[in-house]
């Protein structure tokens, strides 16, 4: 049976975590490399890099980071944030990444899916959907709207509509993220995972609003979820993977065991 | 030293990685007379089938691995590398290497488990692997210890003394087959952690000859 996957996701901006992270022990830990390999011993299934960094000369920083984690874990990751072209996707590949995530890049030019589809594998192309809840109306039939820049834009395009024609131009895996619900800490937004997790063929995994072990046993369940995105929730020690897959193992929800 | 065969069937570096941290001497390559020195061969990959067989005619690749399987070197194949060792695979109705007996065909379109609910395909994540031989490249890995898989079609050996490994998704398939110096295996041990690592250790140290029995 396939197990439910636990991701966590890192902020990287110029080649260092967003935020300094501190473990139970409270030692800070600044470098992705270092962290990643935490991780990957901690039992965390997949794990998720996101580039924020601004300049383009940064890039190569990030590149670096990408090879560094590659000869260190051994566990797949996906790599996303400013990947514009097929080339930008091809560098993180070549680096050691498993997967690259496309998000506002994909919404505006739905192309660099299909072409990143053609050449690397479905497998490699993760589509990051930013979603917020809106009225119901004749655009957006579903009541969840694209948006892009966490939310500022609204790209007037309905997002179960964007979810199944990502998957038509080849998009392997759909990591869905709720505007509304990511920060909050007070849970995964369920219907709209349940919403696009069973009208697409391709894995879904929920983002947004994790903050404790109840959250993932909700949307795994009955939000029809593949996997979860955590972050803080993990990051900041509160909890651990291994005590996440605890949790989640004791309530029958299948989870990796062996790391 | 291992040759890891290129033959334009995806991103090989994983898999080399994997090997470097473990100590192996090894090399990717599509070069026939640097392959038949290697004293060990892994094809891995990630395909189409058609595509693959056709690059691998092309470079000449076809008839090294069959002399590779004929002179007992140990052999590995990972994913879409495993598949192609078969006679035959549904996908692009290819005709494939004939290293192994059997074919390969895809998961139901509408595929569900044993409850009736649906299933997605391709095959994604982290799933066990029950042993079905007590085989050196497999020695010491736990029963059920969980691989990563990414795959829509899967084996189908002609004869169950071939299968290695079974895995569940919606019913039973070979996720590891082995016979003589051959073995391999339908997941990604590059990207299955430690259970991973321990796979591609024991293939290091494996001769080749020693092929275990059933369990």
């Amino acid at each position: 049976m396939l197990s439910k996957r636990i991701i966590p996701c890192l902020d990287v901006r110029d080649g260092k975590l967003t935020k300094g992270i501190k473990f139970k022990g409270n030692v800070d830990i600044g470098d992705p490399v270092e962290m990643a390999e935490f991780y990957y011993r901690e039992g965390a299934d997949e794990l998720v890099f996101y580039d924020i960094t601004a300049s383009h000369e940064a890039r190569d920083i990030m590149l670096e980071v990408v090879r560094r984690v590659a000869e260190r874990i051994f566990i797949p990751f996906s790599v996303g944030g400013g990947l514009r072209t097929v080339e930008d996707m091809r560098a993180v590949l070549m680096a050691g990444a498993e997967k690259v995530s496309v998000n506002s890049s994909a919404v505006t030019n739905p192309r660099i899916i299909a072409e990143g589809a053609r050449q690397f594998g479905s497998q490699c192309v993760v589509l990051g959907m930013d979603v917020l809840q809106v009225p119901v109306s004749e655009k957006i039939p579903s009541g969840y709207e694209m948006v892009i820049h966490g939310g500022r834009k609204h790209m007037g395009i309905d997002a179960l509509w964007w979810a199944r024609e990502a998957q038509r131009l080849g998009a392997g895996e759909i990591c869905l993220n709720s505007i509304d619900a990511d920060g909050t800490q007070e849970g995964y937004e369920k219907t709209l995972t349940a919403l696009i997790s069973s009208q697409v063929s391709i894995p879904v995994i929920a983002s947004g609003g994790a903050g404790e072990p109840r959250h993932l046993a909700e949307v795994l369940t009955e939000g029809k979820a593949d996997a979860a995105l955590i972050a803080s929730m993990t990051h900041y020690g509160h909890y651990s993977v291994a005590q996440i897959k605890d949790y989640l193992s004791e309530r029958g929800i299948k989870v990796r065991k062996y790391w | 030293m291992i040759a890891i065969i290129d033959y334009d069937a995806g991103n090989l570096t994983s898999v080399e990685r994997a090997l470097r941290s473990l100590g192996a001497d090894c090399a990717i390559s599509r070069d026939p007379g640097f392959i038949a020195q290697a004293q060990r061969v892994i094809l891995p990959g990630v395909g189409r089938a058609g595509a693959g067989m056709a690059s691998l005619r092309r470079l000449g690749l076809d008839r090294v691995l069959a002399d590779t399987v004929a002179q007992g070197k140990p052999f590995l194949g990972i994913c879409f590398g495993t598949q192609i060792i078969f006679d035959y695979s549904e996908e692009d109705l290819t005709g494939c290497l004939g290293l192994m007996p059997g074919k390969v065909v895809r998961f139901p379109v509408d595929h569900r488990d044993t409850a009736g609910n649906p299933l997605k395909v391709p095959h994604m994540g982290w799933n066990g692997v029950s042993w079905k031989k007590r085989h050196p490249v497999f020695a010491g890995i736990p029963e059920q210890a969980e691989f990563y898989f990414v795959h829509s079609y899967y084996l189908q050996p002609d004869g169950d003394n071939l299968v290695a490994g079974v895995t569940d998704y919606g019913f039973p398939f070979a996720s590891a087959v082995a016979r003589g110096s051959l073995v391999a295996v339908q997941f990604h041990p590059e990207k299955s952690g430690r259970p991973g690592l321990k796979l591609l250790d024991n293939f290091l140290a494996w001769d080749g000859k020693e092929a275990g029995d059933a369990l």
